[in-house]
C-alpha cells in the first residue's frame, strides 16, 4: 500500500499532469550506446608505435541497450537508476553531448543544452559577459540576450555586481546567476542532472521554486537523479534503468519501490558474491502493520513491527545479527542488534536452518523515508557473514511539523515564576 | 486547461558534430568567444596590447641585431630589417594560434562534456583571437614601413590575400592539432619543436637568395615558405624573387600548393571524424 497521505500532499503541492493527449515532446527510439573502454590506455605517440596493434585491446562496455520511451510535452520525466545503469549516458544522448551508436532521438521545441548549472561560465569574465555568453550557448541571438540582460541579473538580485568577475562571486552568487541564466533561454525542453541534490538548503528550496514555476509555464524537463525524494515529489513519470535497459516506466511512486527493491537484490548479491562467502541469506524483510499484513509507511508515533527471515547456508558456532536505521539524507539515527539463539539457549547453527527475526520498536522517527540496513556477524572469529544496505524501506508520516531528526517522548513545562514573599 | 506553448514538429536529434546548432549560433558562439578572449587578454593585464607588440619586437630587436652585427646576413640585403620584422609577426601569429590551439579543446572540458557545443567554435576562436592580434600589430607594421621609407604600390592590394591564405592554413593547423591532443598528449610537445623548425624554415631571417640552391626546392615544400616570400614581394621588395621564380615558374609551387590543400582537408577531415567522440574520449 503506497503511503497515501504523502503522495496526496506532493500531488497538492505540485501542479496538475499534462493532459493525456499532450503533443509528444522527446521521442527515443531503441537507442545503444557502447564504450570502448582501453585495457592499457594508448595515450602517447611513443607507446602508439612500439605497439601499434594495442589500442585493439579494449572491451566493450554496453551503457545502453535498446531504450525507447516518449515523454509528452510539460511533462516531469524522471530517470533513475544505480550508478553504471547508464542513466547519465542517456542525458547526454538526448543532450547531443554523445552520438547514439543505433537508434533515433526526435525532439520538439528548443533544448537548453546544459545539463549542469553554471556550465560554460568563464571566471575570468564579468557577469554581464557571462549572462551573454551563455544566452548565446542556449541558442538565443546576441540582441536578445542583451535584452534580456537586466531583466536576468535583476532576477539574479546581481544587477550591483553585474561587472564584477565571476572569480570574485560567493558560491550563492553564483548559484543565483546561474539559475537565472537558465530560466531565461525560455526553452522548451530541459535536461537535468542531479542538480537538486548539491547546494545547500536555501539553493534547493530556490530550485524547488524554479522547477514547481517551469512546470506550470508548461515546459517539459527531464531530471536523471538518485534520489526517491525528489522523484516523488516532483515527477508526473519516471523511468527506471538498469545495465542500460529500461526496467520499468510509470508512476514515481512505485519506481520508487521498485528501485529499492533492485537495491536490496543487488545489495545481497553483491555482498554474498563479493566477499566469497554465502554462509547467510537474507530471505525477506518486511515491516507487519496491525493486521499482520506488510505496510510501506508507518505514521510517526505508532509501534514499528520489522520482520526479518535469514538462511544459514554453513554451520556457524555463532551469529550476531545487527541493523541499522538511516533516514534519507544516509545519516544513521540509530543501530541495534542481538545474537542468534535456538530454542534452547545454544547458539550454534547448522545450514539449511532459518532465522527469524521480529523487531518492534518506538516509533519517534521525524517524518520522511527511512532505510534499514542489515548485517550478520560471526561471533566466534569474527568477520561479516552477510552485509546488505536497503535491506528495507519506509515511510515515516505524520506527527508534529517540528525540525530534527527524532521527536523524543518529552515532558516540558514553562511556567511563569511566582515571586515568594 | 493550462495554455501550451507551440514548439512545432518533432526533429530529429543528431548527435555533436563540429558545427551543431546551426550557422548562426556557430557564428555568434565563434565571435564572442574570440573577442572575450581577446579583451580579457589585453585588459586583463597592467600593460594590456602593448605586452602583444613587445614581444615580437623584442624578438626582432635580439634577431636584427645579431644578423646584421654579427653574422652580417642582412646587412647586404634591401630593407632586410622590415622584411624580419614583418616575417616575425606573421610567424608569431601562426605560432600563438597552432600554440594555444593544441591544448584548446582539452581546457574547455567542461563545455564539451556537459553542453551541447559546436567543437569547432573552440580552436577556431582561439585562431580569431590570435588573429585580432595580429591585425593590431600590423597597424604598427606598416607604419614602420612606411617610416622606412617605402613607398606603396599597387602590389599592396594583393598582400590580403596572401594573409588569407595563411589565415587558412593555421586554422586548418589547429584543428588538427586540438583534435589530435584528445587522444595524444605529446601533440603539444612535438608541435613547440616542428613550429621551431617551421621558423627556421620559412625566409624570415635570411633571404632566400643566399640560401645555397639546391636547397631551394625542399624548403619550398614548407607551404609557408613560397607565402612569405610572395609578401615579401608584393609589400616590401618588388625587386625580389617572386615564389614562382624560386622554384622555377609557377608550376615549381604545386608541390607546395598540393601540401597546403592536403592539410586543409586533413583538417576537416579528421575533426569532422572526431568531432562527435570528443566527449567521449576527454
Amino acid at each position: 500500500m503506497p503511503p497515501e497521505n504523502v503522495i496526496k500532499a506532493a500531488q497538492i503541492d505540485g501542479p496538475p499532469r499534462p493532459a493525456a493527449d499532450a503533443p509528444t515532446s522527446i521521442e527515443a527510439r531503441g537507442l545503444e550506446k557502447a564504450f570502448r573502454i582501453p585495457i592499457h590506455r594508448v595515450d602517447s605517440l611513443k607507446e602508439r608505435m612500439v605497439r601499434p596493434f594495442s589500442s585493439r585491446d579494449y572491451r566493450e562496455l554496453q551503457a545502453l541497450d535498446g531504450i525507447s520511451f516518449e515523454i509528452r510535452q510539460g511533462e516531469f520525466f524522471g530517470i533513475v537508476g544505480r550508478n553504471g545503469s547508464g542513466k547519465s549516458t542517456l542525458l547526454k544522448l538526448l543532450a547531443s553531448i554523445y552520438r547514439a551508436d543505433a537508434g533515433t532521438i526526435r525532439m520538439a521545441g528548443r533544448l537548453a543544452p546544459f545539463i549542469e548549472l553554471g556550465v560554460g561560465f568563464n571566471v575570468e569574465l564579468t557577469a554581464r559577459e557571462n549572462v551573454v555568453l551563455n544566452g548565446v550557448m542556449m541558442g538565443l541571438t546576441q540582441q536578445e540576450t542583451r535584452d534580456r540582460l537586466d531583466a536576468v541579473l535583476e532576477f539574479a538580485e546581481l544587477t550591483e555586481f553585474a561587472d564584477l568577475k565571476l572569480k570574485n562571486y560567493s558560491s550563492g552568487m553564483l548559484v543565483r546567476l546561474a539559475f537565472s541564466v537558465m530560466l531565461q533561454a525560455d526553452a522548451d525542453i530541459l535536461l537535468i542532472d542531479e542538480v537538486l541534490a548539491v547546494g545547500d538548503a536555501a539553493f534547493q528550496q530556490k530550485c524547488g521554486d524554479a522547477f514547481r514555476e517551469m512546470k506550470a509555464a508548461g515546459k517539459t524537463i527531464v531530471l536523471v537523479t538518485h534520489s526517491m525524494t525528489i522523484v516523488e515529489d516532483y515527477c508526473h513519470r519516471a523511468m527506471l534503468i538498469d545495465s542500460g535497459r529500461i526496467q520499468h516506466i510509470g508512476d514515481p511512486v512505485e519506481i520508487g519501490r521498485q528501485y529499492l527493491r533492485m537495491n536490496f537484490d543487488k545489495g545481497s548479491e553483491i555482498t554474498e558474491g563479493s566477499a566469497g562467502n554465502d554462509e547467510v541469506r537474507l530471505l525477506d524483510a518486511w515491516i507487519e502493520d496491525v493486521d499482520g499484513g506488510r505496510a510501506a509507511n508507518v505514521e510517526h508515533g505508532s509501534e514499528i513491527k520489522m520482520r526479518v527471515e535469514l538462511e544459514v547456508k554453513r554451520d556457524a558456532r555463532g551469529l550476531d545479527v545487527g541493523f541499522i536505521v538511516v533516514n534519507g539524507d544516509g545519516l544513521g539515527v540509530f543501530e541495534f542488534g542481538t545474537a542468534v539463539k535456538n530454542s534452547d539457549g545454544s547458539q550454534s547453527v547448522q545450514a539449511g536452518q532459518r532465522v527469524r527475526v521480529e523487531i518492534e520498536l518506538e516509533n519517534p522517527l521525524a517524518p520522511g523515508r527511512y532505510f534499514v540496513h542489515c548485517g550478520v556477524n560471526r561471533i566466534h572469529g569474527g568477520g561479516v557473514a552477510l552485509y546488505v544496505e536497503n535491506a528495507l524501506s519506509f515511510v515515516v508520516y505524520g506527527g508534529p511539523a517540528a525540525r530534527g531528526i527524532v521527536l523524543l517522548p518529552h515532558e516540558i513545562e514553562a511556567t511563569v515564576e511566582e515571586e515568594t514573599a | 486547461m493550462r495554455v501550451q506553448p507551440e514548439v512545432g514538429p518533432l526533429r530529429e536529434v543528431r548527435g555533436p558534430s563540429a558545427l551543431g546548432g546551426g550557422w548562426r549560433r556557430f557564428a555568434d558562439l565563434l565571435w564572442l568567444m574570440s573577442a572575450t578572449e581577446f579583451k580579457r587578454v589585453y585588459f586583463g593585464t597592467v600593460l594590456g596590447y602593448l605586452w602583444s607588440l613587445v614581444r615580437p619586437l623584442m624578438l626582432f630587436g635580439v634577431l636584427l641585431f645579431v644578423f646584421t652585427k654579427i653574422f652580417r646576413i642582412g646587412s647586404g640585403v634591401p630593407n632586410y630589417p622590415i622584411m624580419l620584422l614583418f616575417g616575425i609577426v606573421l610567424f608569431s601569429f601562426f605560432q600563438e594560434a597552432t600554440q594555444n590551439a593544441v591544448t584548446s579543446v582539452v581546457a574547455q572540458e567542461g563545455i564539451v562534456r556537459k553542453t551541447q557545443f559546436p567543437r569547432l567554435v573552440i580552436p577556431l576562436a582561439v585562431v580569431l583571437t590570435a588573429f585580432f592580434n595580429l591585425c593590431l600589430n600590423l597597424i604598427v607594421v606598416f607604419g614602420f614601413v612606411l617610416a622606412w621609407g617605402i613607398d606603396p604600390t599597387w602590389t599592396w592590394l594583393l598582400f590580403p590575400l596572401a594573409l588569407a591564405a595563411l589565415f587558412i592554413l593555421t586554422t586548418a593547423v589547429s584543428m588538427i592539432l586540438s583534435v589530435l591532443y584528445v587522444r595524444f598528449r605529446d601533440v603539444l610537445i612535438i608541435w613547440t619543436v616542428v613550429a621551431q623548425v617551421l621558423f627556421y624554415g620559412t625566409p624570415i631571417l635570411y633571404p632566400i637568395e643566399i640560401v645555397p640552391e639546391q636547397y631551394w626546392k625542399i624548403l619550398f615544400l614548407n607551404p609557408l615558405a613560397p607565402l612569405f616570400e610572395q609578401i615579401r614581394v608584393w609589400v616590401i621588395d618588388p625587386s625580389a624573387p617572386t615564389a614562382a621564380s624560386v622554384v622555377g615558374g609557377a608550376a615549381g609551387l604545386l608541390p607546395a600548393i598540393s601540401i597546403f590543400i592536403g592539410i586543409c582537408v586533413l583538417a576537416v577531415w579528421i575533426f569532422n571524424r572526431d568531432a562527435p567522440r570528443i566527449a567521449e574520449d576527454l
